[in-house]
Order: structure tokens, then C-alpha cells, then sequence
């Protein structure tokens, strides 16, 4: 087998973060104690490079081709969620850099960036074999991150929870790849449909097979039933972590789920059916995700059942099943990783300062630090949806797809949990703004990793609001590479 | 392309907003200046577009159309009509005059003037956009500072409840006529959001009957109509002053324009089968209001119930669906909210020096300030509808419509007018005059010349339009030309 640029070109991002992984191994070893911050400003800096050397040379053509004995697919959908998930991962190295139990030490950087190669990979897998290693690639780093402050049972639990639950679903889809591949006796995703609508598989089986994938692939995006571990995991988990979480893996977990359920499962026959198990994992995550989030004392327990009915929201752009459907749920994701990775960021400042993450802690933040409250407010109401903020624009697409495909009830059910939604957002910035505390006269300072962070996430999230065209247009792209090329 | 004044106009307060944020929160002086100076902009160039506005060609004037994501058909389209110029200058006044009253604010002004600023090129945005998605997104602009205004800077004692209240209420309303929104787009086949161009899109009698509510409801909400109301007086209450100057002289038209122009304009058939009844709900919310104003003991309370009382009668007006009732309506609009920004401006002063708004424990207030008792009185004659004062030019015709459409409706609301003559000359009597308590002799003076300023242009205004009703009459004469030619084609 020859290699051609092309091949070369579908990994270009994998191999250059295997190489930006290997650099960060070597300086790990150089560099000593205090230095070792510096890793943070390597990753990052490195992370930008590879983002910018994914954008120009990664660049894929019109036609998706599949590449590597049929195992990576070059196409829009994947090259965009590459681009993300450099993105979170740059973002999150600059948040973890000032703590010094997980900046400080280069397994962390090594973690996060091996991770990120699964998820680019899973993004752009073709083949069941390929993306259930992609699927692991990504996971077992992210065990041990969630675990990585050793010295704290919170996140030895978290760690240990989220590895349980991982594995558990892992092979309950692992069992349903099997059948898939025991039905058609292949693994590529795109020969499958073909061979289902030609064989005989019953109706029966072929949803039994979608349901046990769905397993994976929703704790992945972790909707409801199978959001258990995320409220604990998020809560213990290091902030930035659970940060790197909530966002770029659950925009991982989304581009798999959106490529099998096209692909796959494009069949007439069954469509209706998975239509259906969507709209109702959509309805049950935005709206026990939202009630539960009421309720919540801690921050990072109100963002996890937050990020929880975001998944809901999102799902209701796969629902819909349309170009704009898909093209919304792609716009949704870039909005909601770039708002909750700036309100993960903002709970990590404060977290490094007053080391707590009770709400109630967050009382006269306006007056400690305004530019840090000024940051929340915007990150806050994006999450609820307000323009011209990117959150509002994002929810906009998804409930026009939900409406254009006849869906109103669903779209309804949606704009009432943006409703419940606004309103603990609300409670949160009250507390921030509104609330007086003994410590008001104490700053928060914000250092310049997170400022720096901080900064590009709401230029971001204020760009996507106002003028979303380009983006809108490269959603637009990145869906129809699942209709075209399907 | 001529020069983009709309966009100026609505650009130049929230740019502002953000400037405000970066000066240093220390330099009080320089962010209220700040502040002063961009809302005189603001006032001065919609007062421009309002005089160089041509009554007789009428229609949409000084468009601007951008293209802003063509594949959806979203573009970012501007024009003002006979409808809006004034609804425009009445922010203009509003802004400027409320920045004048909130100088005193001394927590945390950069913040409030920056949420304030915020909300009124929310404001601005929807009265002069021509496309839906432009309208919704300044709509929703518009709401949510409102929350962080009353939450921080309202009356201490109910400012958390109303401002969730209102917001609620609010975002229900505006998601609500959202979804009857795309619904619209969808249904129309035009894939646009180009409201001039929906217009013509001939949606079937059983889509407008179906889907006339959600949205007439959905801003209607904003507009305070029965049995949607209850957010509204508490929220006046609530709020510091500059925002219930905002939120009952600005924000409450906001619902009531975007409810004719996304109802009734786009839906004519569904308004009429529907507003029949309606305009029951708002018969209960001028007589009712009136009469809920008229037992109240808190000062702020009155003005906040004769405000869903008067937006009442603007809902009304427009429910009528003839000439007369749209004409008087959109007079009303700009009348009421000068009038209530007047209103609230008064509460406001004598609250900073009483600390009280029971109206039994104040009095004698005329011979301390003198010019606030006269703005007052000149507020009260507006709200009566003395003629020679901008109230009668709005509601005289609003009878006008409602007896053609309705002799009994016109009768049963007509007793709003007595209710509120006296409900007004009781607080002028109690407040204004009579005795003064003796805590409060030798404890305060006279209002400050910014306060005169503000007061003394709100009175202006409203005696203007009063005196000389064609400066506004014709301006709004040719907005609803337009109206009526939608109903009439429909």
C-alpha cells in the first residue's frame, strides 16, 4: 500500500499532536518544579500551531474520501470537530497551568493531548474496530484525569466512578458492535447500511443493535438515563477537567452519534424509530436536567445537569433529521463548547483563589473582581440563550430545524426548559452581583493564562451571536458531508 | 447608501455600554458623563430622523439592509415608519432624561449605565427592524438587562422577586412568539425572515387563526395586557427609577408595537377573528387597572397600575383595526410613555428625599418644588386627557374607534377616565399639597437642576403634542395608512 498526501493529510492533526505529545514528554524531564508551569504555555502554544496547521493543511475537498483501508474518513464533519477539540484542548492546558497539582506536572499535558488525538480520531473513524478504539483512546485518559488529585477522595471518586460507568457502557456497545458486525460481516460504516437493507435483518434486530450503541455513545454526551456519573464526576473531577469533559468530549460523543445514526441507520424503515428514542432522550435530559439543576448548592453540580439539558437541546437538532437539523446541532456544539469552557474556566479562577465552589461563595464577586463577574455574565447568559450572545443564535437553529420538521412539541418542550433554564442562571449571577459577603473587600485576581483564555472564549461566544454567518456556513458544510457523502 | 442613521442610533448606546465598562469603576463622574453624552446622541439624531422624516411619501424610510446568513434569509434590515419615528424619539427622550435623573446612583454606576445602555439599543433595534430574527434579537436584548437592573439597583424590599417575575414572564412570552415566528417563516415558503416580504406571503385563514395568539400573546405579555399583567406593576415598583422610567415609558410599548407589527400586520386574518374578544381583555385592563391604581397607598404602585390601565387602551386602540383606534393608539405610545417617564421621575425624587411613598404619610410637597409639582400636575392632565395635552390628542381618537367599532365597549371604558382623574387629583392633593409631616420639615430641599432638566422637557413635550397635535397626528396618519392597507387586502 502506497501513501499518498492525501492519506497523510487525513491524520495530519493526530500525528501532529503525537509529536506535540512527545515534545511535552521531553520537556517534562527538563524542566524542574516551578518550570514546569511553562508546560502549560508548550501546550497551548503547540496546541495553536497544530490548530492552525489542521486548518490550512488538514483542509479536506468537497468529496469525503475514505482513506487507510477504509478505517478514517476525510470529510467536513470531521475535520470541524478536529478543530474543536484542538481548541478545548489549547484552552483547558491554559486553565490548568496555574494549579499547581495538575499544571505542574506533565503527565497531565501528555493525558490531555493523547485524549485529544481519540477524540479527532473518533470524529473521523469509519470503521466500528476503528471507532471503538478511538472511543477507548479517548476515555482511559480521561479516567485518569478525573482522578488526578490524588491526595482528594472527591476525585479519586470521580475518577473510579467514571471509569466504572465507562466501561460498563463501553461494553454494552462494544456488544452491539459485535451484532452489527455478526448481521452484515463487516465493520465499515458505510458498507453496513447497504448490506442491511439488502440482507434480511429483521426490523427488530436492527434496533435492538441501536439501542445497545446508544448506551455508549449517551454516556458519552451523557443524556439522560445515562447521566449518573456526571454531576459527581464534574464535581470532582479537577475544574479544568471537568471542563475538557462537559465540552470537547461531549462534542466527541456527539460526532460519533450523528455519523451512525446517518449512516448506519439511514434506512426508511428505521429511521422513524431512532427519530423517535432521540426526541424522547432529548425531551427526558433537557427537562430532568434543568429541574435537577434547580436545586443545586454547588457550581459545578448546577453546570453537569446544566451541560446535561444542554446535550438535551442539542439532541433536538438530530431529531429533526435534516440538513439544518444536523447543521444546528454542529453550530449548537461550537457555541456550547466555546460558553462552557469559558464558565468552567471562570469556576477554576475563582476555585484557585478562595478554593471553594459552593454558589453562596460566589456572593459580591462583582465587587472582588468585576472583570471575572463581567465573564460569567456573559458566559451565563449564552448558556441560557440571550443574544447577542452565541447561546441564543445556537438555540435559535435548533428549534427553527425542530419546527421546519414538523416537531412543535418538541420545540415547545425546549423553549419551556429555556425558560427553567434562564431562571438558575439568573440565581446564579443574583448571587454574583446582587449578594454582599464578608469577603467583598478581597480581590480575585485573574492571572494572564486565564485572562488570556478567558478573553478569546468571549470574543468567541460574542462573535458567534452577532455575526454567525461564516460559522453558520461551515456548520452548514461540515452537515451536508453526512448527507452528500452518505 | 446614504449615512446608516438608524444603525448609529442603535449602535451608539450599546457601544457606549461597552466603553463604560472599561473605565475604571473608581471614575464615577467620567462614566456618567460618558453616559450623558451618548444618549444626547442618541436623542438628538432620532429627533433628526423624526423631522426629516416624509409624512407624505410615508411607508418605510431610511432603510438599511445588510445581508446577515442569506441561506436562512436572515438579513439585518432597518427602516422606520410613521409608527415608529416617534416610538423612536420617545426612547431617545426617555434615555436622555433618565440618565439625568439616575446622576445620584452611586453603586456601582458604570455597571448600570452599561446594562441601562445595553437595553436601549435593544430598544432602539426593535422599533426600527423590518426583519424577525433582527426584531426577536433585540427583543430578548431588550428583556434581560432588565433583570440585573431592578436585582441590583431596585427597592430592596421585593427587587428579587419582581425582577425574576418580570423576566419570566417575559422570556415566556418572547419564546413563545419565537416558535409562532418560525412557524411563520416555515409555513410561508418565502425562506425568508424579510418582514415586508411576509407581509405578502398569503398564509391560509386556519394558519393565521391558529397561530395569531402565540405570537399576539407572546408580546403582548411585554404590553401588559390582562390577565398577563402582574409583572408589570411590580416591576415598576421594583425598579430604580431610570429603569421604571425605561420599562413603563419604553419597554411596554416595545410589546404592544412588536404584538401589531408581528400580529396584526403579518396576520391580518387571524386579528380579526381574534381580537373581538381581545379586546374584552383589554377592556378589564383599562377599567380594572384604573380601579386597582385608584386603592393603592404606595405612590409607585398607583402610577404602576394607571400604566397597565393606559396600555390598555393602547392594546385597545389596535384592536379596533380601523383608522381612528390604530391612529390614537400610536399617539397614545408616545404620549403614555413621555407621561409615565414623568410620572415615575417625580416618585422617584420625592422617594430619594422622603424615603417613603405612602401617600398618606407625604404632603406639602409643591412648596418645596414647586416645578416638580407642576411637572407632576402637567403628568396628571395628560393622563386625564384635558384637551391642550398630548392625552387627549391620543385618547379622543381611541374613542372615536372604539364607538364605531362598539358603541357599549367605548361606554364601559370611557369610566376609566373618571377612576383616573381621581386617583391622580387625590396624590396631587395629598402629596402636592396639603401639609407637610413634621419629620420631614427643614430635612430636604429642592431637586437638583439635572432633575429640572429632565422634567421640564418630559412637561414640554407632552404640552407640544397637546397644543400643536399635527407635529405627531400626521406622522402616525401615514403609519397607519400602511396597517389599514394589510387589513384591508387581507
Amino acid at each position: 500500500m502506497s501513501i499518498s498526501s492525501e492519506m497523510i493529510r487525513a491524520i495530519l492533526p493526530e500525528i501532529c499532536l503525537a509529536v506535540l505529545a512527545l515534545l511535552v514528554l521531553a520537556y517534562d524531564l527538563v524542566w524542574r518544579g516551578k518550570e514546569k508551569r511553562n508546560l502549560g504555555w508548550l501546550t497551548a502554544g503547540g496546541l495553536a500551531l497544530v490548530f492552525i496547521i489542521t486548518l490550512i493543511f488538514a483542509r479536506p475537498g468537497d468529496v469525503s474520501t475514505q482513506l487507510w483501508g477504509g478505517m478514517v474518513r476525510h470529510d467536513w464533519l470531521g475535520y470541524s470537530f478536529t478543530l474543536l477539540f484542538i481548541f478545548g484542548a489549547a484552552i483547558t492546558s491554559l486553565f490548568a497551568m496555574e494549579m499547581e497539582l495538575l499544571g505542574q506536572k506533565g503527565e497531565f499535558y501528555l493525558l490531555l493531548l493523547v485524549s485529544t488525538i481519540g477524540m479527532s480520531l473518533m470524529a473521523s473513524s469509519a470503521d466500528l474496530v476503528m471507532l471503538f478504539l478511538a472511543i477507548e483512546t479517548t476515555s482511559i485518559p480521561l479516567y485518569i484525569l478525573a482522578g488526578f488529585f490524588k491526595q482528594d477522595d472527591k476525585s479519586t471518586e470521580a475518577g473510579y466512578k467514571y471509569f466504572l460507568f465507562g466501561a460498563l457502557t463501553s461494553a454494552v456497545m462494544l456488544y452491539g458492535f459485535s451484532l452489527i458486525y455478526g448481521f452484515t460481516g463487516t465493520t465499515n460504516i458505510y458498507a453496513i447500511t447497504e448490506i442491511l437493507v439488502s440482507s434480511d435483518v429483521s426490523l427488530i434486530l436492527a434496533i435492538g443493535t441501536l439501542v445497545l450503541i446508544l448506551v455508549g455513545f449517551g454516556f458519552k454526551i451523557s443524556v439522560v438515563p445515562f447521566h449518573f456519573w456526571a454531576p459527581d464526576v464534574y464535581e470532582g473531577a479537577p475544574t479544568p477537567v471537568a471542563g475538557f469533559l462537559s465540552t470537547a468530549s461531549k462534542a466527541a460523543g456527539f460526532s460519533v452519534l450523528m455519523r451512525v445514526l446517518l449512516t448506519v441507520y439511514a434506512e426508511p424503515d428505521v429511521i422513524p424509530y431512532w427519530v423517535i428514542i432521540v426526541a424522547a432522550l432529548s425531551v427526558f435530559s433537557m427537562t430532568l436536567g434543568n429541574a435537577l439543576a434547580l436545586a443545586q448548592k454547588n457550581i459545578k453540580r448546577l453546570l453537569a445537569y446544566s451541560s446535561i439539558a444542554h446535550a438535551g437541546y442539542a439532541l433536538i437538532g438530530v431529531a429533526a433529521l435534516s440538513e439544518l437539523g444536523i447543521a444546528s446541532v454542529v453550530f449548537y456544539l461550537l457555541a456550547y463548547v466555546i460558553t462552557n469552557l469559558a464558565a468552567f474556566g471562570a469556576v477554576a479562577a475563582f476555585w484557585r483563589i478562595s478554593g471553594s465552589d459552593q454558589i453562596s461563595d460566589y456572593a459580591a464577586l462583582s465587587r472582588r473582581s468585576p472583570k471575572l463577574a463581567l465573564f460569567m455574565l456573559v458566559t451565563f447568559l449564552s448558556l441560557a440563550g440571550m443574544p447577542p450572545l452565541g447561546g441564543f443564535v445556537a438555540k435559535f437553529f435548533v428549534f427553527a430545524a425542530a419546527v421546519k420538521a414538523d416537531l412543535i412539541w418538541l420545540a415547545i418542550i425546549g423553549v419551556l426548559n429555556a425558560i427553567v433554564g434562564l431562571y438558575y442562571y439568573l440565581v446564579v449571577l443574583k448571587v454574583v452581583y446582587l449578594f454582599r459577603s464578608e469577603e467583598e473587600d478581597q480581590p480575585v485576581p485573574l492571572t494572564r493564562p486565564y485572562t488570556l483564555a478567558l478573553t478569546v472564549l468571549i470574543i468567541g461566544i460574542i462573535l458567534l451571536g452577532t455575526l454567525f454567518g461564516p460559522w453558520a456556513d461551515w456548520s452548514t458544510r461540515a452537515a451536508s458531508a453526512l448527507f452528500l457523502g452518505g | 447608501m446614504a449615512f446608516p442613521i438608524l444603525s448609529v442610533i442603535i449602535f451608539t448606546p450599546i457601544i457606549t455600554g461597552l466603553i463604560i465598562l472599561m473605565i475604571p469603576g473608581e471614575r464615577k463622574t467620567e462614566v456618567r458623563m460618558t453616559a450623558l453624552a451618548a444618549s444626547f446622541i442618541a436623542l438628538a439624531l432620532s429627533t433628526w430622523v423624526y423631522f426629516s422624516y416624509d409624512t407624505a411619501a410615508g411607508g418605510y424610510q431610511f432603510v438599511e439592509k445588510y445581508n446577515w446568513f442569506p441561506p436562512l434569509g436572515i438579513s439585518y434590515h432597518m427602516g422606520v415608519d410613521g409608527m415608529s419615528t416617534p416610538l423612536m424619539v420617545l426612547t431617545g427622550v426617555v434615555m436622555f432624561t433618565g440618565v439625568l435623573i439616575s446622576w445620584g446612583i452611586d453603586d456601582r454606576p458604570r455597571e448600570f449605565f452599561a446594562f441601562l445602555f445595553i437595553l436601549a439599543s435593544g430598544v432602539f433595534g426593535v422599533f426600527a427592524s423590518l426583519d424577525l430574527f433582527g426584531l426577536i434579537f433585540f427583543y430578548e436584548i431588550a428583556v434581560f438587562p432588565m433583570y440585573l437592573l431592578i436585582a441590583i439597583w431596585g427597592w430592596k424590599v421585593t427587587r428579587e422577586y419582581a425582577a425574576m417575575k418580570l423576566t419570566l414572564y417575559l422570556f415566556i412570552g418572547s419564546v413563545i412568539a419565537l416558535i409562532g415566528i418560525l412557524a411563520m417563516y416555515f409555513s410561508s415558503g418565502l425562506s425568508t425572515f424579510n418582514m415586508l416580504e411576509l407581509e405578502t406571503a398569503g398564509f391560509s385563514p386556519e394558519f393565521q387563526k391558529f397561530w395569531f395568539p402565540f405570537v399576539f400573546f407572546g408580546f403582548a405579555v411585554l404590553g401588559g395586557i390582562f390577565p398577563f399583567h402582574n409583572w408589570s406593576p411590580d416591576g415598576h415598583v421594583a425598579a430604580p427609577t431610570a429603569v421604571s422610567m425605561f420599562h413603563a415609558g419604553v419597554l411596554m410599548k416595545l410589546g404592544a408595537f412588536a404584538a401589531l407589527r408581528v400580529g396584526i400586520m403579518l396576520l391580518p386574518e387571524g386579528a380579526r377573528f381574534h381580537l373581538p374578544w381581545i379586546i374584552v381583555l383589554t377592556l378589564i385592563n383599562v377599567v380594572y387597572g384604573a380601579f386597582i391604581a385608584m386603592v393603592q397607598t404606595d405612590f409607585k404602585y398607583v402610577i404602576g397600575f394607571s400604566s397597565v390601565s393606559h396600555m390598555g387602551l393602547v392594546l385597545m386602540g389596535f384592536a379596533t383595526l380601523n383608522g381612528d383606534g390604530m391612529l390614537g393608539a400610536g399617539v397614545q405610545m408616545f404620549s403614555h410613555g413621555i407621561m409615565t417617564a414623568l410620572f415615575f421621575a417625580v416618585v422617584g425624587v420625592i422617594y430619594d428625599r422622603a424615603h417613603t411613598r405612602e401617600i398618606p404619610h407625604l404632603g406639602g410637597f409643591s412648596r418645596l418644588m414647586p416645578l416638580v409639582a407642576a411637572a407632576f400636575i402637567v403628568g396628571g392632565m395628560v393622563s386625564m386627557g384635558m384637551p391642550g395635552f398630548s392625552g387627549f390628542v391620543a385618547e379622543f381618537p381611541i374613542f372615536m374607534g372604539l364607538w364605531r367599532f362598539q358603541p357599549w365597549i367605548a361606554i364601559v371604558a370611557s369610566i376609566s377616565i373618571v377612576i383616573t382623574a381621581s386617583y391622580i387629583i387625590r396624590v396631587i392633593g395629598r402629596v402636592f399639597f396639603g401639609k407637610m409631616p413634621e419629620e420631614f420639615v427643614g430635612h430636604f430641599g429642592d431637586v437638583t437642576v439635572l432633575d429640572k432638566v429632565a422634567l421640564v422637557l418630559l412637561s414640554a413635550i407632552l404640552i407640544v403634542v397637546g397644543v400643536y397635535p399635527t407635529v405627531m397626528v400626521t406622522m402616525v396618519e401615514s403609519g397607519v395608512e400602511n396597517i389599514l392597507r394589510l387589513l384591508g387586502g387581507a
